[in-house]
């Protein structure tokens, strides 16, 4: 359906072992994070690349949900928050942590994932279409086709079809985060962001999950907070290991897991702490 | 031999709690008993001396010198008056006031202090707020002893209870839908909107509806503003049969309610007013008591749908 990016044709250096630089899609600099006066996140910078899935792993209050939830500017929900550095979303480079830059515009670029299934009470069909209907479109027909295209996306079609304006807290947990998923994508967003999708889930729906982030990659940038190594193995491009609050390591998934290049990295992926 | 010793101990000291548990359940049922008691003894009284008094005449009559000819007529219309007042201006300021300290106000001292003193209105006697309503509704602003002055008294007199009514039906809404309806580049606005307020109806309604109840009963303020206790007509009608077509003289008519009327009849000796003091008690009772049922109806209605 869409071209095949870049990216898609580059991972043949999976293979070869031979780094090429993929396209960057967001790009962070430097980026600080405070709550408050406690610093949370410490000059961090990382290269997502288009069209990838890059994974963030670490112990617990190592700060990879934090990083997250820059990225779409939810800190800004709460007060006493503060950012330094900078994160430019590609192509354009425009700085998301930029002055003037509204929160709410980052927001229906970066789409989100979260921990739990949070569906609103509403049917099936609203809750895909909210996202649309914020940005504005009223039409029942436009709506139809969207809603539909991102129900097929997030595997949720097949399931769905005929219950559409039931309420969607009928739907058991997996189907709940695959809807979630269909309406973070509805509207097209740059990136999607998920933050441990599948921690509140059962294995059969974890790995529907997966495979479902694995085929998204084909159409968006996919950055994921995980508890869980092995997801991030399985499913991941590249995996940026943090600790304290800093990055430690960001690399290639299967260069990291297999040789890490930090004695920390090693330590933790080899669960000797975490 | 030891570990079975100390299996027995804990056997007994297990029956020990279970027994303080059953107990604590005993008691606990028969206070509530106790209570409901008192209600039904309280409700069997006045119907024993007033339910024969409640007919089609009693209701569309106005009060009289003879109480076989009186009837409420000129209450329960001043007290529909009123209610619809109180309730224009209590729901949308309360409901207002409630959305914004839940969901917009920073969290700080100058916040604390008005979170404080709205728990503190809630407990004002409702004396002083009709005391308020007489400085400030009936001479200051000029409504005279009017339906207005009464139904702002009242107003204000509900509009705590209807603003942490809202608060705690904002608050047991997650995080988690807030951040979601966030995530897809709602505004604060677009969430209270399309979000915060349906799923939280339910629990706002009835909030409301209880406001209402306590509002209706209400005789104190209403006699501090000068409400009337004998008024042989109604206020001016708010429909018009010619353009155009809307009045709201009524808002500035001289009124009386049920409660007032009710505690003229008890002021007076003979034993007729006195049962139809106890009717227009039972006639109270009814609506307040339908108007909580009618609450927690709305309640189960409005949470049928909604899980998170």
């Amino acid at each position: 359906m869409n071209p095949i990016p870049a990216a898609q044709v580059s991972r043949v250096k999976d293979i070869t072992e031979v780094e090429v630089k993929p396209e960057v899609k967001v790009e962070i600099q430097s980026l600080s994070f405070f709550y408050g006066r406690n610093q949370v996140l410490r000059n961090v910078s990382l290269d997502v690349p288009a069209y990838q899935v890059t994974a963030m792993i670490g112990p617990s209050g190592c700060g990879k949900t934090t990083l997250l939830r820059c990225l779409n500017r939810m800190h800004d929900l709460y007060p006493g928050n503060r950012y330094e550095g900078s994160v430019r979303l590609h192509p354009g480079g425009t700085d998301i942590l930029g002055p003037g830059m509204d929160p709410i515009r980052v927001r229906m670029r970066f789409g989100m994932v979260f921990q739990k299934p949070n569906p609103f009470p509403k049917s099936i069909y609203e809750n895909v279409a909210y996202g649309l209907r914020l940005q504005g479109m009223n039409k029942r027909r436009d709506l139809d086709e969207r809603v539909e295209k991102a129900l097929r996306e997030s595997a949720l079609w097949d399931e769905v079809k005929s219950r559409l304006h039931q309420l969607a807290h009928n739907l058991s947990g997996g189907q709940q985060q695959r809807l979630c998923i269909a309406r973070a994508i509805a509207t097209d967003p740059d990136v999607v962001l998920f933050d441990e999708p599948t921690s509140a889930l059962d294995p059969i729906a974890t790995s529907k999950i997966e495979e479902l982030i694995v085929e998204m990659k084909k159409r968006v940038t996919v950055i994921i907070v995980t508890h869980n190594l092995q997801q991030a193995g399985r499913i991941s491009d590249r995996t940026a290991f943090m600790y304290l609050g800093e990055l430690i390591e960001f690399g290639e998934t299967n260069r990291l897991f297999t040789n890490p290049a930090k004695p920390q990295t090693e330590d933790y992926i080899s669960g000797r702490f975490g | 031999m030891l570990a079975s010793q100390n299996l027995r101990k804990q056997e007994a000291r297990a029956s020990r709690r279970r027994s303080i548990d059953r107990w604590f359940g005993r008691i606990g049922f028969l206070v509530t008993l106790g209570t409901l008691g008192v209600l039904a003894i309280l409700l069997l009284n006045l119907a024993a001396n007033g339910l024969t008094r409640i007919d089609w005449q009693f209701l569309l009559s106005f009060p009289s010198r003879r109480a076989a000819e009186a009837g409420i007529l000129s209450a329960w219309v001043g007290t529909i008056l009123l209610m619809m007042v109180t309730a224009s201006v209590a729901v949308p300021l309360g409901v207002a006031a409630g959305i914004y300290l839940e969901e917009y106000a920073p969290k700080n001292k100058w916040t604390d202090f008005v979170e404080i003193n709205i728990s503190n209105l809630a407990g004002v006697p409702s004396i002083l707020y009709g005391l308020m309503a007489l400085g400030l509704f009936v001479y200051q602003f000029r409504f005279g002893q009017s339906i207005l002055a009464g139904g702002l008294a009242l107003a204000c007199l509900v509009l705590p209870i209807v603003i942490v009514a809202t608060r705690e039906a904002l608050r047991t809404i997650p995080a988690s839908i807030r951040e979601g309806a966030f995530a897809l580049g709602a505004t604060r606005w677009q969430a209270v909107w399309h979000h915060l307020l349906p799923y939280s109806t339910g629990g706002i309604a009835t909030g409301v509806i209880l406001a209402m109840s306590r509002a209706i009963g209400e005789s104190a303020p209403l006699i501090t503003i000068g409400a009337l206790t004998f008024i042989a007509f109604l206020p001016p009608a708010p429909i018009l049969a010619h353009a155009p077509f809307i009045s709201f003289d009524w808002l500035f008519s001289p009124f009386t309610a049920l409660p007032i009327q009710m505690f003229n009849w008890v002021s007076r000796p003979g034993e007729e007013f006195q049962s139809n003091a106890a009717a227009a008690g039972l006639f109270l009772m009814l609506i307040t008591l339908s108007m909580n049922g009618a609450a927690i109806l709305l309640r189960r209605h409005a949470q049928r749908n909604i899980k998170w």
